[in-house]
């Protein structure tokens, strides 16, 4: 394997630990999808974006949007491991005065912009990418999206929009677990064929295995290479991937682990060493 | 002389484009109704049409304020702040987005597009929205000024300017500033308190009212949120007695703006002229006016009616 794909591999699994951790405080908030996306999203943040440790207001920086914004736990946890925020602030995770909202707000830094109420964010990216382009800037706009998120119709007001402007310094990344919050996003409102929507539309379009570190770079890395139109990642993934009893089930939706199903996630995962002091 | 408010914010915002090269200008198919085509023509890199997809265009304008833009999105008020309302909350309000959404073809002075597309709510709506600046300028001056004025000013506004042709009231020298009523006629008896083209209605009445021995104060409040809460206990104290004059519905606009700050610091007896909770139609917009009582004679009426009442 090569180095950096077992070093992100291993990196997304530690962040999935974080992720329940704060779950498991914060007895609220969405852990299905935060772990469906934790591998794309640690692939994006430690190694595809021009992303600066320590510095979320970098000026150089390209931007991620998350607009699947109800996984703020796999954003929290990769901003801690950044150095945006510190580890210990995770346990503040939706409690009244913490910076780290139910939906990312941007009083956290590294957020980019306020999301959450779905459909927005590939918008907003567009006018990103379009500013950025007028500046003569080399940075681009990464969007992640969810598919159940694609049943709200401005996605595909926005997804136009970025083939009109040839937004070549646009990549989204429809996070494709198959689960909404009423069940199988196919019997809730189908959206399928996702890529053939995309296309349709003018877009380039990539389908790979979103838990393959593997595909998930080289997607990234054959994007940044395509020009005069934007390139969603149509990423297939399974919903609470990592945790046997929360894969594809649509109540971890938005339900978080209880301790004693969190202990049993640490066994499956064999860590044997984890510093319960900071849940107190 | 007659000129749109739409057309002055059109002419403005081209001015502006050369003083401030960050000013882009998106617009959702209705460029030459809202007059931002005069920007398009100087600046035609900096211009942007995105459609018919309003909530898109107010995303799309809220990310470029995000990379150093000083965007101006603009469409008719109905769709502005009504198809757009969650991403006016969402991606201007809720994060204070340095984006400017000044909308055209405000109330019933549409005109013959009808009832579909007049809205009378649209400062209701913008208005309950922390965070936000409501503006609805009176004349072409003051739209030029407005415009100068929330291009220097950071974070979200709503502007509503209108279709048709009007007089302009103000001269060169006429002061805008947001948060600030300004006192165009002084009196004590009682205050009227308008806003866009009900400005010019209330200095029609103030004559009639002044020819009847009634001394009335008018205040132009074009900035609506923040409101000048000062001016407005200032008069209610002087006067006892307040007019609202606005081409909205009377629930949530001005009249409830100037309610709310009346009814906690200096209740007086408080009247109005406007939408009676009912939709527009279709006419001429002069004819509408009349119609629905929007007129320097109702304003009139009202104020004879609660200058007795008082006495």
């Amino acid at each position: 394997m090569e180095d950096r794909v077992k070093r992100l591999t291993e990196l997304a699994n530690e962040l999935r630990v974080d992720i329940l951790a704060m779950l498991v405080k914060s007895q609220s908030g969405h852990p299905g999808g935060s772990l469906s996306v934790i591998d794309v999203m640690t692939a994006l943040y430690f190694e595809i974006a021009k992303i600066r440790k320590g510095d979320p207001n970098w000026v150089d920086r390209d931007r991620v949007v998350l607009s699947k914004g109800h996984v703020t736990p796999a954003l929290f946890s990769v901003f801690a491991k950044l150095g945006f925020i510190e580890k210990k602030e995770l346990m503040t995770f939706r409690q009244i005065n913490s910076r780290l909202q139910g939906h990312p707000d941007k009083k956290c830094p590294g957020v980019e912009v306020a999301t959450g109420s779905l459909g927005h964010g590939l918008s907003m990216a567009n006018g990103m990418a379009i500013g950025l382009k007028m500046d003569g800037k080399p940075n681009r706009v990464f969007a992640i999206l969810g598919d159940g998120e694609i049943q709200e119709g401005q996605v595909w007001e926005a997804a136009m929009a970025a083939a009109h402007y040839k937004l070549d310094n646009l990549i989204a990344v429809v996070d494709h677990n198959r689960l909404q919050i009423d069940g199988w996003v196919e019997s809730v409102m189908t959206v399928s064929p996702v890529d053939e929507k995309f296309r349709a539309f003018g877009w380039e379009v990539l389908t790979i295995d979103g838990h393959d570190m593997n595909q998930i770079l080289e997607a990234f890395e054959y994007a940044l290479t395509i020009k005069n139109r934007p390139t969603v990642i149509v990423a297939h993934t399974v919903k609470g991937k990592g945790v046997s009893f929360m894969e594809n089930q649509a109540k971890f939706h938005g339900t978080a682990p209880k301790m004693d199903e969190f202990k049993k996630a640490l066994e499956e995962w064999n860590i044997t060493n984890f510093d319960f002091s900071i849940f107190e | 002389m007659k000129k749109a408010t739409r057309q002055a914010y059109g002419e403005a915002l081209e001015k502006l484009g050369h003083k401030n090269s960050n000013v882009v200008v998106l617009d959702a198919d209705l460029s030459g109704s809202t007059k931002t085509s005069i920007f398009k023509k100087s600046f035609p890199e900096r211009f942007f049409n995105m459609g018919i997809a309003e909530a898109n265009m107010v995303d799309t304008a809220a990310g470029l304020s995000q990379v150093g833009k000083i965007p101006f999105a603009s469409t008719f008020s109905m769709f502005g702040a009504g198809r757009a309302f969650e991403q006016v909350r969402q991606s201007m309000a809720y994060q204070m987005a340095n984006v400017k959404l000044v909308t055209t073809h405000g109330g019933i002075s549409v005109g013959e597009d009808g009832g579909s597309h007049q809205s009378i709510e649209d400062i209701a709506i913008m208005r309950a929205i922390p965070n936000m600046t409501v503006i609805v300028p009176a004349d072409a001056t003051e739209t030029e000024k407005v415009i100068n004025v929330i291009a220097e000013y950071v974070g979200p506004v709503y502007v509503r300017c209108s279709r048709m042709d009007t007089d302009v009231l103000f001269d060169e020298n006429y002061h805008f500033e947001i948060g600030k009523g300004n006192l165009l006629k002084d009196g004590d008896d009682i205050t009227i308190i308008a806003n866009g083209l009900m400005v010019e209605e209330a200095l029609k009445a103030q004559q009639i009212l002044s020819e009847k021995n009634i001394s009335v104060a008018v205040i132009n409040m074009a900035c609506v949120k923040p409101i000048d809460k000062e001016l407005v206990i200032t008069y209610a104290k002087k006067t006892g007695a307040i007019i609202t004059a606005e081409e909205h519905n009377y629930v949530g606009g001005l009249y409830g703006a100037v309610s709310e700050v009346v009814s906690k610091h200096y209740p007086v007896r408080m009247d109005y002229v406007a939408m009676e909770d009912q939709f527009g139609k279709s006419g001429k917009p002069e004819d509408l006016m009349r119609y629905f009582n929007l007129t320097a004679d109702a304003i009139v009426k009202k104020a004879e009616a609660l200058y007795s009442s008082k006495k």
